[in-house]
């Protein structure tokens, strides 16, 4: 069975907090556009308070996740402080009384975060949000497991999704957010959200395999 | 960038600071330092009446707490909802054992936080009602008012709110209230010129010289058609027959008139436009009660102005009147 331990994995959260960071500017460019222009500024503002929190505490991921969802959702406002938030810290309570963390504990974890996400907001697939990259993200990485793909391909299979789902909302009108008042003026962008969701769950992906090769030497 | 800033993550803080130390005879800085409070609030027996949003619109949001009006109002970061917490600790501040209602623009952030606020609130039985404005005609269709955004009608529903909430109205009542004045109310902005966040240090759209966006929103969404910037008359023309139209009043109906600069529109143009949307809305027949000229709903130093038109009925026109004490002049 490939897992990897829940204990001192909180280390592959400052690697997602740092992808968010040193996106800071592209981010909020690509908001400019269409929004206005203070996703990257709120979203590293966020994620670098609570790498600040995480940073020399050996944090488990569990413990790792409710940091940053704690931070964004009490600290940060805006959407994406609730949204993320709540995915965060989602993501920790399903994780939080397991050891070590398999396949499907991490697609548990995934779908769980996803509920949150659409208990506080109303979007759905194709209105370009972040569920654009997340939804089919998720479904790739279930898919991979159904096939009977060790967990390491799964994690490729979803970052793979979350990038084309990401570049799919060049191509579609906002149908939500601020960005929906503008109508077919929004196309040919990409959305914010979408793009740091991507950012997001590859920085997830890419720590939890390194995790896994890690525990895989070990094991040998 | 030519601005007044120390540190441009900071920009909140110190506006919070300095507005505190200004106003000490009216507001207080309440224990979560997101959260503004009346010196008064919370007052035995009334309702509150809160708001809260984005940082960058002064004097809105925090401006409007005092006497008659808002009780305590949630702080945002520039452009950006508060966090749910500060809604709570608003709701805290505001709260006099009879409820809180919380009257605020129509923004996914401001939605969800204060959707969450409120299932906090519910824990320390804390009932709060909500008013959400929706008075910016640009941003959705007549068929679609419930996505419309709410800009500086917000200002005209917290003064009537206010001012029955004093009276010891039920927080039925002033949701009510509150529900009928943002319902009378239409808005238009046009802007000239855009505004840079200070922590992103340009500007998020750019409008090119010597044209104008119609409906462009308090965030700087752009509008939804951009002209060639036409003489004022011109403008205040557009704005008042797009405000009206979609109004449609009986001739005979009193109205409050606020024109509000953007942040980097000198006022002596704002009474240039009103000059034309005087002539427009008394030549439909309407009579203006009362109109308000100033920089009363902003947006950082975006160039423009926005035109909000409420039809009275003979209880808003009497809360309307009544006096308040807040920071903004109103």
């Amino acid at each position: 069975m490939q897992q990897f331990e829940n204990a001192s994995a909180g280390d592959i959260v400052l690697s997602i907090a740092d992808r968010i960071i040193e996106n800071r500017a592209y981010l909020s460019e690509i908001d400019g556009k269409i929004g206005d222009g203070d996703h990257g500024v709120n979203m590293a503002k966020g994620f670098g308070m609570a790498a600040d929190r995480i940073r020399g505490n050996d944090m488990s991921l569990a413990t790792a996740f409710d940091t940053l969802g704690t931070v964004l959702m009490t600290e940060i406002g805006g959407s994406m402080g609730p949204l993320y938030g709540v995915m965060f810290t989602q993501f920790a309570e399903t994780i939080e009384k397991s050891s070590s963390i398999d396949a499907p504990a991490f697609s548990a974890m995934l779908s769980n975060g996803l509920d949150g996400i659409q208990s506080i907001g109303s979007a759905k697939v194709g209105d370009k949000t972040l569920l654009d990259t997340l939804v089919p993200a998720i479904a790739a990485f279930d898919a991979a497991n159904a096939d009977g793909k060790p967990f390491p391909e799964a994690l490729d299979a979803l970052v793979l999704a979350a990038e084309k789902g990401r570049d799919s909302t060049r191509d579609l009108v906002a149908r939500i957010g601020r960005a929906s008042r503008l109508g077919e003026r929004s196309v040919g962008v990409l959305d914010a959200g979408a793009t740091s969701c991507a950012l997001i769950l590859k920085a997830l992906a890419l720590g939890a395999k390194q995790k896994l090769l890690i525990s895989a030497t070990a094991g040998r | 960038m030519q601005r007044f800033i120390n540190n441009p993550d900071e920009v909140v803080e110190d506006t919070v600071k300095g507005f505190v130390k200004a106003h000490a005879d009216i507001v207080r800085l309440a224990s979560n330092p997101r959260v503004i409070a009346a010196r008064h609030a919370p007052v035995g027996g009334k309702v509150g009446v809160i708001t809260g949003g984005g940082s960058g619109h002064e004097p809105a949001f925090i401006g409007y707490t005092g006497r008659n009006m808002l009780d305590a109002v949630a702080v945002g970061e520039l452009f950006s909802s508060p966090t749910a917490k500060s809604f709570l600790d608003a709701a805290r501040e505001a709260n006099g054992g009879k409820g809180v209602v919380c009257l605020y623009g129509n923004y996914a952030g401001d939605n969800m936080n204060v959707k969450m606020a409120i299932k906090l609130a519910a824990k320390e039985d804390i009932e709060i009602a909500t008013v959400v404005a929706n008075d910016d005609v640009c941003s959705a269709g007549p068929d679609e008012r419930e996505k419309r955004r709410g800009v500086a009608g917000e200002i005209f529903m917290w003064k009537c709110a206010g001012a029955l909430a004093a009276e010891g109205a039920s927080i039925e009542a002033v949701r009510a209230v509150a529900q009928r004045a943002i319902d009378n109310c239409r808005s238009i902005g046009v802007g000239l010129g855009p505004c840079t966040l200070p922590a992103v240090g340009h500007p998020n759209f750019l409008i090119e010289p010597g044209t104008m966006e119609v409906g462009i929103g308090h965030h700087g969404e752009p509008g939804v058609r951009v002209e060639p910037l036409k003489p004022a008359a011109e403008i205040a023309r557009d704005m008042a027959k797009i405000v009206l139209d979609d109004h449609d009043l009986a001739a005979g109906t009193e109205v409050a008139v606020l024109v509000s600069g953007l942040g980097a529109t000198p006022v002596n143009e704002l009474y240039i436009l009103n000059d034309t949307i005087e002539q427009e809305i008394t030549g439909r027949g309407l009579t203006i009660h009362k109109t308000y000229i100033g920089n009363y709903f902003t947006s950082l130093e975006m160039v423009g102005a926005t035109l909000t038109v409420m039809a009275l009925d003979a209880e808003l026109k009497r809360l309307l009147d009544v006096a308040v004490d807040c920071p903004a002049r109103l």
